[in-house]
């Protein structure tokens, strides 16, 4: 061609013409998705420590079970996605979402076998978050140590 | 025999070699789009009662391929060459699917321009006598190229407003030899085509292809109306593969900067395939396939029932893989273009 953009300004061109998701809205979306899952959460706490009388770490783990378990039974019928396409981050930050990066990447690779397939592929995406945090807790784990130890707490 | 070649990058036939039969094998959403009844057969089943995507496209690939024959009335011993290819790493989508043909294969990778690529080869070679029939065949699968590519079908996210939605198709095509004696101007000719160079403006955004093909495809147009001195009010339509809504903006204006404007010609098989609206595709489709059944289908249809009498047909491909998407590369893209005709 005679005419060429540089690439610098084809970019600012094509940034121009994409269109883009409303932050606003998503970020409304995520807040009352995210919300309803944590409204949800706290109702089954409620329900563990009032009619099973479990004490609170216990109940606590028993409503992470059964969020993931939910999470994994909507994954499973491919009805997370959608809930994940309306709610965003709200649906994605919850242990529900952790559930679905676990679940559906199992779904889809158990073709390819037990170890290669689902053994392997099945953190390939919750794999960063779990490195991550594990690094993110070690470092504020020794900076409580260290404050500990020089005596500000 | 007389040199065919015109110009920087085109090729006009003395003898133009003819489309005598194609074939559309498509998914349920795409049956569901608005050119689902020009479709050859559309499967219900995504896997195409096949164990797994990529088997399930295999069988797309054979089904597309046989039901081709079958139409062309030819025995398929007369088939000497297969042209293919798809999307799957090392091209399992096509090797699985023809390889109980026992025809010869050549094996192409153009991303989804494959099947420009693998007409205007078909093409060159009865052009150039080295085969009376051949075939030309692409598919895409949208399990397997989201699997390849993107995400596991069941993962939860948001795709951005310019991704496109890979197409679940298969579209072959039988090219045949014709000589000045028997013309068969009665089918659909391959007069010339335009192979496209690796086109690239820089964008790095994997989920915006339309933008990162779009330069590619206005510039095999530039060059195709160049070499052959024609303008696009010569073409009934000049029709790209999947640039989708935002890349058939752009190639309209990067053409229309070069002083050719097709924005009444432009048409594209990406947007055209799906009902945006109704379907919440984004963009449009894309994949080797979306180019491939849109041409078998519908294009060949309006050529044949004499709605249009010649159209350039430019499918369009990102040249990326998720590796060279990870270390940072840029997205070349590439297109190829082909004037077909019909008496």
């Amino acid at each position: 061609m005679k005419v060429k953009q540089n690439d610098e300004e084809y970019n600012k061109y094509v940034d121009a013409v994409t269109p883009k998701h409303n932050c606003f809205k998503n970020c409304l979306n995520a807040f009352w998705i995210g919300g309803l899952i944590c409204l949800l959460g706290q109702a089954i706490n409620n329900f563990m420590t009032s009619y099973f009388e479990f004490n609170k770490d216990d109940a606590g783990s028993y409503t992470s079970l059964i969020l993931v378990l939910i999470s994994v039974l909507l994954t499973s019928f491919n009805l997370y996605k959608k809930i994940a396409k309306y709610g965003g981050a709200g649906a994605l930050v919850p242990i529900t979402g952790f559930a679905n990066s676990v679940a559906s990447p199992t779904i889809e690779y158990q073709k390819e076998g037990e170890v290669f397939g689902k053994g392997v592929k099945v953190f390939t995406i919750a794999g960063p978050v779990i490195l991550f945090g594990i690094i993110t807790s070690f470092v504020l784990g020794f900076v409580y140590w260290f404050i500990k130890i020089i005596g500000i707490i | 025999m007389k040199n065919q070649s015109v110009g920087k990058q085109s090729i006009v036939f003395d003898n133009p070699p003819v489309i005598i039969s194609q074939a559309s094998i498509v998914g349920e959403m795409e049956g569901q789009g608005p050119l689902g009844s020009f479709f050859d057969q559309i499967e219900t089943d995504p896997a195409f009662g096949q164990d797994s995507w990529e088997l399930g496209e295999s069988e797309m690939v054979r089904r597309a391929v046989s039901t081709a024959i079958t139409k062309s009335g030819l025995d398929q011993s007369k088939i000497k060459y297969i042209f293919g290819g798809d999307l799957l790493g090392q091209l399992i989508g096509t090797t699985f699917g023809l390889k109980d043909f026992n025809i010869p294969l050549f094996g192409l990778y153009g991303a989804c321009s494959t099947s420009g690529e693998a007409l205007s080869l078909a093409a060159m070679t009865v052009a150039g006598g080295y085969a009376e029939n051949v075939i030309a065949v692409t598919s895409s699968h949208y399990g397997g190229a989201e699997k390849q590519f993107r995400f596991p079908l069941e993962y939860g996210n948001q795709r951005p407003l310019s991704a496109t939605w890979t197409v679940t198709g298969s579209g072959a095509f039988v090219v045949s030899q014709t000589s000045q004696e028997t013309p068969m101007l009665q089918y659909p000719r391959i007069t010339s085509i335009t192979t496209g160079k690796i086109v690239d403006y820089g964008v790095r955004d994997s989920m915006n292809m339309g933008a990162c093909m779009a330069p590619a495809a206005a510039d095999t147009i530039y060059q195709c109306l160049e070499d052959l001195d024609m303008k696009a009010t010569q073409f009934d339509k000049i029709i790209t593969g999947d640039l989708g809504k935002v890349g058939s903006e752009i190639v309209v204006k990067l053409l229309n900067d070069n002083g050719h404007d097709i924005s009444k010609q432009h048409m594209d098989c990406g947007v055209n395939i799906y009902s945006n609206e109704r379907q919440d595709t984004h963009s449009g489709g894309s994949g080797c396939g979306c180019a491939a059944v849109t041409l078998a289908g519908y294009i060949l249809h309006n050529l044949k029932q004499h709605t249009w009498k010649r159209i350039l047909f430019v499918p369009t491909g990102a040249l990326l893989s998720t590796v060279s998407y990870n270390e940072g590369q840029t997205i070349p893209g590439i297109a190829h273009a082909l004037v077909i005709e019909q008496n």
